[in-house]
């Protein structure tokens, strides 16, 4: 059958099984809107800003495993586009991003709205095509797909000049893919996964370190049963909160930079570390030459890359997080090696010890709403099910210390390139997924201006986000490094004219909230979430002068952290 | 130390900008690059030499090359035996009783006079990079031109090959 460039598209999302596209239009794609506009299999979603729309693609994908469409013109839209791709690109999440080009004869000649988007997206997609043949955009799309969603998942931009939506070429869906240079490895070494487990056994002050590529692997439940089974202390990474149970005795909290006091000295004591589906991040890593001074180290990881980048291992096991553990999980069914036991319980007995420091209390007050409070109650009432997308900053801190995830996906942030904006199209996205779930968007004065714009698409839409902004005044970590490393030189942190959020809202058609005392903080939040169909924007006045704790200053070692003190 | 990485990639617009920005994007060193496509016209080989003190860098460069959806192998050719060879170029001044003497050390070097003009020969020489630098540093500096190199091409000894 032979098709136009923009029919091949929007018939191959469909058959792709695509959901929504997120984009926004102009001159490289009318051909492609056109064609969307006598369908309505695909549903597109109109933005207010490429950026909304690849941090929507993100969010729904995050949330769902499926990989998430962006559809924007050439120039100005790729160009918008790029810093949700490369938000994307660093935390590993699956995305297809096609973007207009000009005609192919005007390739080069400075045309209008014309950038070099393959050259400009380069260096933050996993990869990415230019089609310059109507007859290569069937096969080039599939590939995208494939691409983005295997192995280590990655954003995929295919760049399609006008003329190439214009022109004609026969379409068959293809449902196989074939890259001689492309392969990624799932199953793990069996030898490599035999030498693991005996050391994992041997273990006599064990630790479990997971990331992100659990939860991009869909192997929490493994994850879980290994853990569970072995009884052995483990901790996550930021992106890697809710694969294991945050409420559970045998989870430690995050580590890091803002980790738990429990977890930090439970990495620098261990003895053997086993890493899972994490990269380790400075933010976890702190100084290279003081991690885990005494641990022999097991890293599983689907990217051969990510192992013994930053630090040495010495059992590496590449392949597929979930097929690893799963082997690993057979092994420990047969083998007759015994743990020591003995070791274990003195083990536990020093981490209790940790745990009883109780590093997360912080003095509540009954006048200013401490932010940690607002994220406290938002758990409470929402029983630890929500949805929580968050900003980047003080409050994404606070939300991933103060709201124990059940399960995995449900926490959705940008841990990698820490994109302030991203949290409320984010949230958009997650809600477009699943519109009947509670969906939170923790945010701050700062970062929510940043993409303020998407409340447009959320009233067009319907979308009943709970917005929580933990409105301090300030541009908050920003102003706690000040605080801390550069002698309380506030330099531009203080965002002196913020809007009134609540006829901000109110403008946008949705509901706005402001709540100033701390006793008002869970009637607020209970309203809000009683109106199921109303985005609820709600504006909680915080204490200034609050901190994130416990920190590793950058550059220190897990055993190094400056503690809250309580008076 | 010194490793020379030879590459099979597809042979597609944007290729070789993948392998040169990922160098550049993470700071590793590439002391020189030759690219060209082999019998099968869909397939490049790419033969890069890098100076990286640190050996952890070097396995990094590799599995980051492996990495690219468009690389389909990846060797270190230093990592066995291997024949290299670079090819360079060289028009120098040749006038009067110097003629004859650029002449034998053309010969000496196994060089060929490719062309000639009454006042210059050009001169190929092909060989490992040290032998290179030793026929420049062989001739009289002023009677230097030009001079054009090729990175080194690379392959490995014996029966085995890299193939796709």
């Amino acid at each position: 059958m032979e098709l136009t460039g923009a029919q091949i598209l929007c018939r191959f999302l469909k058959d792709e099984g695509v959901e929504y596209v997120f984009g926004y239009p102009g001159g490289s794609v009318l051909f492609i809107y056109d064609e969307l506009y006598k369908q309505d299999a695909v549903k597109h979603i109109l933005v207010r800003h490429e950026q909304g729309a690849t941090h929507m693609a993100d969010g729904y994908a995050r949330a769902t495993g499926k990989p998430g469409v962006v559809l924007v013109t050439s120039g100005p839209g790729a160009t918008n586009a790029v810093t949700g791709i490369a938000t994307a690109y660093m935390d590993s999440i699956p995305m297809v991003v096609i973007t207009g080009q000009v005609p192919t004869q005007a390739i080069g000649s400075d045309a209008f709205q014309e950038v070099d988007s393959v050259g400009i997206t380069r260096p933050c997609v996993k990869h990415n095509f230019l089609v310059k043949d109507v007859k290569d955009l069937t096969q080039t799309l599939k590939k995208a797909f494939h691409v983005a969603t295997s192995g280590r998942p990655g954003p995929v931009v295919v760049d399609i000049p006008k003329d190439v939506t214009a022109l004609k070429a026969d379409y068959v869906y293809p449902t196989a893919v074939e890259m001689r240079s492309y392969n990624p490895v799932t199953r793990g070494h069996g030898g490599q996964i035999k030498k693991a487990l005996k050391l994992i056994l041997g273990a006599k002050r064990p630790m479990v370190y997971s990331g992100g590529g659990v939860v991009l692997g869909e192997s929490s439940a493994e994850l879980t049963e290994v853990v569970q089974q072995l009884g052995y202390p483990i901790t996550s990474t930021l992106m890697g909160l809710g694969a294991y149970p945050g409420a559970d005795r045998q989870f430690l909290g995050m580590l890091g930079m803002h980790g738990t006091y429990e977890a930090n000295m439970a990495m620098h004591g261990c003895d053997v570390l086993i890493a899972i589906g994490a990269r380790f991040d400075d933010r976890v890593v702190g100084d290279v030459k003081k991690f885990c001074p005494k641990a022999k180290i097991i890293h599983i990881d689907i990217d051969p890359a990510s192992i013994s980048k930053v630090v040495k291992v010495h059992i590496p096991i590449v392949g597929g997080v979930k097929e690893v553990l799963e082997e690993l999980l057979a092994a420990l069914k047969t083998t007759e090696q015994q743990r020591d036991e003995d070791a274990l319980a003195g083990w536990w007995q020093q981490i209790e010890e940790w745990r009883a420091k109780k590093c997360l209390s912080y003095a509540n007050s009954s006048e200013l709403i401490k932010p940690q409070a607002v994220l406290e109650a938002l758990y409470k009432l929402t029983d630890g099910d929500a949805y929580v997308a968050s900003d980047v900053g003080q409050h994404q801190m606070f939300a991933a210390q103060y709201y124990p995830f059940k399960e995995p996906r449900r926490w959705i942030n940008s841990g990698g390139l820490g994109t302030m904006g991203f949290g409320l199209p984010a949230a958009m996205g997650v809600q477009f997924a699943y519109p009947d779930e509670t969906v939170a968007c923790i945010t701050g004065d700062g970062s929510i201006m940043m993409c303020i714009q998407e409340l447009a698409t959320a009233k067009q839409y319907g979308l009943p986000v709970k917005i929580l902004s933990l409105n301090n005044g300030y541009l908050g970590m920003v102003r706690q490094w000040q605080e801390f490393f550069y002698d309380k030189n506030y330099s531009q942190s203080y965002m002196e004219t913020l809007p009134d959020f609540v006829k901000l809202a109110e403008s946008f058609g949705h509901v706005g909230l402001r709540i100033d005392k701390a006793a008002d903080v869970e009637g607020a939040l209970k309203e809000a979430l009683s109106r199921k169909d109303d985005l609820v924007f709600m504006d909680f006045i915080t204490d200034p002068s609050e901190n994130v704790y416990p920190m590793m200053e950058a550059g220190k070692g897990h055993n190094e952290m400056l503690l809250r003190e309580l008076a | 130390m010194r490793h020379i990485i030879a590459m099979l990639m597809e042979n597609e617009p944007g290729s070789l900008s993948r392998v040169a920005g990922l160098f550049s994007a993470r700071g590793y060193n590439i002391h020189s690059l030759c690219v060209a496509p082999t019998e099968d016209p869909t397939v490049s080989r790419l033969t890069l030499v890098t100076r990286e003190k640190d050996e952890g860098i070097v396995e990094q460069i590799t599995k980051q090359l492996n990495k690219l959806v468009d690389v389909i192998k990846v060797l270190d050719l230093t990592e066995g035996e291997h024949v290299e060879r670079a090819i360079m170029l060289v028009k120098v001044r040749a006038t009067g009783a110097r003629r004859e003497e650029l002449k034998r050390l053309s010969d000496i070097f196994r060089g060929r006079i490719l062309d000639v003009s009454s006042s210059t020969y050009t001169i190929e020489v092909t060989g490992v990079g040290e032998k290179l630098d030793a026929f420049i540093d062989a001739l009289e500096p002023k009677s230097i031109l030009e001079v054009v190199r090729s990175g080194a091409l690379g392959i490995g000894r014996g029966t085995k090959s890299l193939r796709v």
